[in-house]
């Protein structure tokens, strides 16, 4: 699937995840953030940051990962990504929606 | 974000062996990551998975549990359980799952409200100080229908 974000053509699956995370910028990732009505500040910068990076080091994603990560706790991720915060911050990130049932 | 249909999942945990517990807080835990409240209401066995004294020695049921697949009068063995539920907790670990007072932490951390049930608590003898300190009340059924009286509210035993 094709989609137009600020005339930029991104590729998304059915989902709305992004496919080719080479198209991924900041500016994306504002306007996806925006979808889910939430304005991004510098705290859940460094968080879309830290899933890239465990994304890229092959890391799975969990609730427990978010837990050790030392860059937030549970409570502030679902204050800063409401309405399922792994869901939601992997496709601003984005990054697949991961798979862990944990 | 399209609102789901189903809005809170509310889990009544009556067992406290690990299959039984697992399966109510990973269920809880994966309802608030898909945006669905959630709460579970410990009763009878249940409360020892809020036991402070307790949690962390919950085992796997051996005997009269013909998924095991090893022979009842076996698995009635000394020592059969506390092996079976070792080997269980480390095929856990290996899956990144949380021990039960972690586990605890993270589904109250994540806004699923934890109760513990009045009549099995006065049953047991318990004192909130026996309880885990994320407990967020001891309710009556009356209380706990409460809560479940909204749309969209789904209830489970386990």
């Amino acid at each position: 699937m094709i989609k137009t974000i600020k005339h930029v053509e991104i590729q998304v699956n059915d989902e709305g995840y992004l496919t080719d995370f080479s198209q991924w910028n900041k500016e994306i990732g504002e306007e996806l953030a925006k979808e889910h009505d939430i304005e991004m500040t510098d705290k859940h910068w460094e968080v879309i940051s830290w899933i890239q990076a465990q994304v890229a080091a092959n890391e799975p994603l969990s609730i427990r990962g978010i837990k050790k990560s030392g860059v937030i706790d549970i409570k502030q991720f679902y204050d800063l990504f409401p309405g399922g915060p792994l869901k939601v911050s992997t496709k601003i990130a984005g990054v697949p929606k991961p798979k862990s049932c944990i | 974000m399209g609102k789901t249909k189903v809005r809170k999942m509310l889990f009544i945990l009556s067992k406290a062996t690990i299959e039984n517990v697992y399966a109510a807080f990973i269920m809880a835990n994966g309802a608030r990551m898909e945006g669905i409240e959630s709460e579970i209401f410990f009763t009878f066995f249940g409360l020892e998975a809020i036991q402070k004294k307790k949690l962390e020695h919950l085992h796997v049921a051996t005997v009269g549990n013909p998924a095991m697949h090893i022979p009842t009068m076996l698995g009635g063995l000394p020592g059969m359980e506390a092996l079976a539920s070792k080997m269980m907790k480390k095929e856990m670990e290996k899956l990144d799952m949380p021990p039960v007072g972690e586990f605890l932490e993270i589904l109250s951390d994540s806004g699923c409200k934890l109760w513990a049930c009045k009549l099995a608590v006065e049953m047991f003898h318990l004192k909130e100080e026996d309880l885990i300190d994320e407990l967020d009340g001891i309710l009556t059924i009356g209380d706990f229908y409460n809560r479940a009286d909204e749309e969209n509210t789904h209830l489970l035993f386990i």
